[in-house]
């Protein structure tokens, strides 16, 4: 029976399905996504397509997280029969991103992960044709990497520079005092 | 015995008026049957995501607008409700209501404008084109009365929308809803739907089967022309359409004439939202008081809405900064184009540009 309301699987349900066939392939899970090993992942997300309870069949999306010291795959798959959602992150390398790519599994993968090749530069094995989307072909780098378009002093230009957490600020002071007379 | 010929390649686009803005789709033809088709994209490439990682994220929401321009509404809708999802936000009861109201009243503008594309792509030369736009400016009408804009509206804001409706918009909606696109819907079923030469040119034209269509992810009517009665309205309801009652129409063929008569019965539906939710419609305050700079906690958060299009998606990656961190579209034009090349080898050109009109891309969805 499907859900009435899309249901969001906890990484530890999902991990344990994962680990039913593929104890080494889960690197960790908590509440609200798993962690696959990457040197497994082609086969646990095989797992994830075919298993009866995951039921994976639908790919929602896929991007990448540049996460400065490594770069993360993030999956979200779906199932359409059983109407529930789950996510999955797979850590690569920073300097050398490479992961398995799944188009083989899912079709709906091979424009996505064209551009996450393009704007984040991970490479995916056994993609049929892996080239830039977007941006043409000599473009220098990678624009989501956040070292991407740094100013000197590794500074960069706009918000980056705000302090992350300000006590007591609320926002408010950014708004104008009298509407409309701009004060 | 056939002749054997040299395939050639056909260039359709970047500038061309099938291909619904600067897309390029390279076609390699042997006599008249495509064999091979590659996609170009990317001339309207604006690093949206990018850019979005250093503005704030009020300031991101007029970036949603010029991703699907003829569905700004749906865009600003599926991005403030990622943000509320990450900042645990609570939206009032009107602004809900009115999110509904103008999200189904875009989905009508939109919905007008692939139909006319689509049989202008068929070959029937501006006069229904002119039609469906007419109906289109009526509710852009409405839109332009209640924000000031347009195409671009920058409507919903994080925590509700940006202005309540004005005195004079219910009539008008009203009168809308009520008689004239009723009235302009029955015309296009006469015109378009019962159409035997429409029916000719579009059916068993680019058929999507459904076990691709769920393995390619595709959504929207190319899902639902499949066969796959599969709506984010229903199945994972947002706003208040859980209180709605409306009818997802779903095709058996996965043609390009199924899609267009989904389109069709969409907007039919889209009125009977619209109807029940002014009916209901609340009052009350129609934003909560956010801050301007919000800094929701760290973490992530995804999201998704029917657009037009297809599941509208935005995943949302907090550090507890002013700006988003990272900000990922899951945009339904782009994904729906990956079954291009299943759907139009072994066709003929003529039919592969029904095909692409189809599909109801736009290409400031595609690129961003």
């Amino acid at each position: 029976m499907p859900h009435p309301r899309t249901m969001l699987l906890s990484g530890e349900e999902v991990a344990d399905r994962i680990r039913r066939s593929l104890p080494e392939a889960v690197q960790s899970a908590n509440d609200a996504y798993v962690v696959l090993e990457p040197e497994r992942m082609y086969e646990a997300m095989r797992v994830i397509r075919d298993d009866e309870q995951l039921d994976g069949k639908f790919l929602t999306q896929l991007c990448s997280v540049d996460m400065v010291t490594r770069i993360d795959m993030v999956y979200h798959f779906a199932s359409l029969a059983q109407n529930h959602l789950f996510e999955v992150k797979v850590p690569c390398d920073h300097e050398h991103p490479v992961v398995a790519s799944i188009t083989p599994l899912w079709s709906g993968a091979w424009l996505q992960e064209r551009e996450v090749y393009d704007l984040m530069g991970v490479h995916f094995e056994g993609h049929p044709s892996l080239t830039r989307i977007f941006l043409w072909d000599s473009f220098p780098g990678h624009p989501l990497r956040k070292d991407f378009m740094s100013l000197p002093g590794g500074q960069k230009p706009g918000l980056s520079q705000f302090p992350k957490q300000v006590s007591g600020q609320t926002g408010q002071e950014f708004r104008p005092k009298n509407p409309g007379t701009g004060q | 015995m056939p002749i054997k010929v040299e395939p050639v390649e056909v260039n359709i686009g970047p500038q061309h008026p099938s291909t619904h803005g600067v897309f390029r789709m390279v076609a390699k033809i042997d006599g008249e049957r495509i064999v091979d088709v590659k996609m170009v994209v990317g001339y309207l490439h604006r690093s949206m995501e990018k850019l979005a990682e250093e503005r704030t994220f009020t300031q991101n929401i007029p970036f949603t607008d010029r991703m699907d321009y003829l569905a700004a509404m749906s865009g600003n809708l599926g991005y403030c409700l990622s943000v509320e999802k990450l900042a645990n936000i609570e939206v009032p009861e009107r602004a809900q209501y009115l999110r509904v109201i103008f999200g189904e009243l875009q989905r009508v503008a939109s919905h007008c404008m692939a139909t006319g594309a689509f049989i202008n792509d068929c070959g029937a030369w501006q006069t229904p084109v002119m039609w469906c736009f007419r109906d289109r400016e009526r509710v852009l009408d409405l839109f332009e009365m209640t924000c000031g804009a347009r195409l671009t509206t920058n409507y919903m804001r994080i925590g509700g929308v940006a202005f309540d409706i004005p005195d004079e918009f219910l009539p008008a909606l009203e009168k809308l809803v009520n008689d004239e696109l009723p009235k302009a819907f029955e015309e296009y079923e006469e015109l378009i739907v019962g159409n035997e030469i429409i029916m000719m040119r579009a059916r068993d034209v680019g058929v999507v089967t459904p076990e691709l269509a769920i393995n390619a992810s595709l959504s929207g009517p190319m899902l639902r022309s499949a066969g796959i009665a599969w709506d984010i309205r229903k199945a994972d309801p947002y706003c208040v359409y859980d209180r709605m009652k409306f009818d997802i129409p779903v095709g058996y063929n996965g043609d390009a004439y199924d899609r267009m008569t989904i389109r069709i019965e969409e907007m039919k539906q889209s009125l009977r939202i619209i109807r029940q939710a002014v009916g209901d419609l609340p009052g009350g305050a129609h934003k909560t008081d956010v801050p301007l700079a919000i800094r929701p906690p760290a973490g992530e958060a995804y999201s998704r809405v029917e657009s037009p299009k297809g599941e509208l998606g935005f995943y949302v990656v907090s550090d507890g900064g002013p700006a988003p961190y990272r900000w990922h579209v899951r945009a339904p034009s782009l994904i729906n184009l990956s079954v291009l090349r299943e759907m139009t080898v072994g066709q003929t050109i003529a039919d592969a540009i029904v095909t692409l009109g189809s599909i109801d891309i736009n290409v400031g969805e595609v690129d961003r």
